[in-house]
């Protein structure tokens, strides 16, 4: 896919501002929510951790892809669900 | 084969920048988390799809048993613990990194060897295994630390820094050996043992109140992780997660170093807190601070038009936000206007503050920033203090001695009355005695934190 480090690396450094430009604009009321799902976004680990297991023999980096998938899915589930979860608590004031 | 699947991982990094763009406010949130959520579905089902799905019955019990231990954490968990859920989560991000890694170092075929040697793949390699261990040892301690399994103190002692720099070289020799020569299984072990290492050595001399400070960083680090694991496996979804998410922890990093007025260096090195003795400003000279009760305050409350209502971490470790909530709607239901200052650094980690307060159903709109409200401070009667202290510790502002100064606070003391609700005279977390407690127009309360606001309720129901 990335056969090009440079290509990589330009895909890398684009990223980060790109990061920075939309975090910035994350108000401090939202930075908890902001941590547990930006956290739930860096479960994307998972791809590799499903590549890792999809072949047919079986050897020590399974088991470590199994347990890779195990940990990327407490990220991911744990990661959303709860923000989801903080996020349904902030309510304005009634007028 | 490939180009579907490639688009697809384009719209699932489309769908996480999307949902971060919409964390810009309260009322899109909800949708940015679901939009984030939807991205992650394309990219395994993508990822699915695109390997064929090969040895599918280790992926569903893979599946099946980190969804169910994340949405059981997900749902259980308390407001006040979020801060140590959040360290976990970042944890298991980065030990999933580091493992995927390992994998792919561990299928190296040897004819291989050679031109996988000196390669991005294996600096890659070493480079995930190496954050993503950290991250995760890193993240173990800082949740015992959050969940009081261990002292939050800063733990210390002689030559401390120079063993983790000469760690950190023997880590360095040891990525060079293996990214040169991927066939040295040992090293690797080596280097993975001493990554365990290394992260709880560099976690254990960090001090509770920095707590804020060390998420953030791990956060960055679990990001950058995935990063990583991208160039291992040439795959640009990865990438750009993972760089997302390694902007987002290093901006909050950066927030809260500001928030404190030290460098991230200092925070992680210095041991802040580590002898409250020899901490200087000692609290001499400075007059007797006076003890109120309820009853006392009740009288203030019931001449005051305007409240502000500063929370820090005792608030949390009392559980008080809903006597809180209370409080103030019983206060506004006597004409007074209740609102509450957040200060950054405020409570364990980046927003600790407002999500408790969220939690208690206290809108989000009262909640203020620290530059917004302290300009209200003079013209307002009672500031109630809630088990914060350096945040507002006058001395910040004006005392070159005191290892505060510089630090931004909210300016409480301007205040024309000031309750301080505190468990003792103990002093704060960075060890340096407060003078706002001596202050003229500055009434102590002593007692736990929850007790304390609801007695202060019943004696403003009464008054």
């Amino acid at each position: 896919m990335l056969e090009d480090p440079a290509v990589a690396l330009t895909i890398l450094v684009l990223s980060l501002f790109v990061g920075v430009e939309v975090i910035s604009k994350v108000p401090p009321l939202l930075h908890t929510p902001l941590m547990s799902g930006s956290n739930a976004i860096s479960g994307i680990t998972i791809v590799g951790a499903l590549i890792a297991v999809s072949t047919e023999h079986r050897d020590l980096g399974t088991l470590f892809g199994f347990l890779a998938i195990v940990f990327a899915m407490i990220n991911v589930v744990g990661g959303f669900m709860v923000t989801d979860r903080m996020l349904g608590m902030f309510k304005q004031r009634e007028k | 084969m490939g180009t579907p699947i490639q688009l697809a991982y384009l719209a699932a990094a489309v769908l996480f920048i999307l949902g971060l763009r919409n964390l810009s406010s309260a009322k899109t949130a909800p949708l940015g988390n679901q939009l984030a959520a939807a991205g992650m579905a394309v990219a395994i089902i993508a990822t699915l799809i695109g390997q064929g799905i090969v040895g599918w019955g280790v992926i569903l019990a893979g599946v099946v048993v980190g969804s169910s231990i994340g949405a059981v954490l997900a749902r259980r968990i308390e407001m006040t613990a979020m801060p140590q859920m959040v360290a976990l989560l970042n944890g298991f991000g980065g030990g999933a990194s580091a493992l995927v890694a390992s994998a792919e170092l561990l299928r190296i075929e040897p004819a291989m060897a050679g031109e996988v040697a000196n390669s991005v793949k294996s600096w890659a390699i070493v480079l995930s295994t190496l954050i993503g261990a950290v991250t995760a040892s890193g993240s173990v301690i800082a949740f015992a630390k959050l969940q009081e399994l261990m002292r939050g103190a800063p733990i210390t002692y002689p030559g401390q820094q120079y063993g983790n720099a000469i760690i950190g070289v023997g880590v360095f020799v040891l990525c060079a050996m293996i990214a040169l020569d991927p066939t040295r299984i040992t090293a690797f072990t080596i280097l993975v043992g001493i990554a365990l290492v290394l992260g709880i050595l560099l976690v254990i001399p960090i001090g509770g109140a920095d707590m804020p400070v060390v998420i953030s960083l791990l956060n960055s680090y679990s990001g950058l992780a995935a990063c990583s694991t991208g160039f291992v496996l040439g795959n640009a979804s990865l990438v750009i997660s993972g760089s997302l998410v390694g902007a987002s922890g290093l901006i909050l990093t950066k927030i809260m170093c500001d928030a404190m007025n030290r460098s991230l260096p200092n925070v992680l090195f210095s041991a802040f807190g580590a002898q409250p003795e020899s901490a200087g400003g000692g609290g001499e000279d400075q007059g007797v601070a006076k003890a109120y009760t309820p009853d006392d305050a009740a009288v203030i409350f019931s001449n005051a038009t305007s409240c502000i209502v500063v929370p820090g971490y005792g608030m949390a470790v009392a559980q008080a936000q809903h006597a809180v909530r209370e409080l103030s709607d019983l206060l506004e239901s006597k004409g007074v206007n209740v609102q509450f200052a957040i200060h950054p650094v405020a409570g364990r980690m980046p927003g600790h503050m407002n999500v408790l307060l969220a939690e208690a159903d206290v809108a989000y709109d009262k909640l203020i920033e620290m530059d917004d409200i302290n300009p209200q401070f003079p013209e307002t009667d009672v500031a109630l203090i809630l088990g914060a202290n350096d945040v507002v510790n006058p001395s910040a502002r004006h005392d070159e001695s005191s290892p505060i100064f510089g630090m931004p606070i909210l300016d409480v003391d301007y205040a024309k009355n000031v309750f301080v609700i505190k468990r003792s005279m103990n002093p704060g977390f960075a060890g340096v005695q407060n003078p706002l407690f001596f202050h003229d127009n500055t009434m102590m309360i002593f007692g736990d934190a929850k007790k304390v606001v609801l007695s202060l309720v019943d004696a403003v129901k009464n008054y």
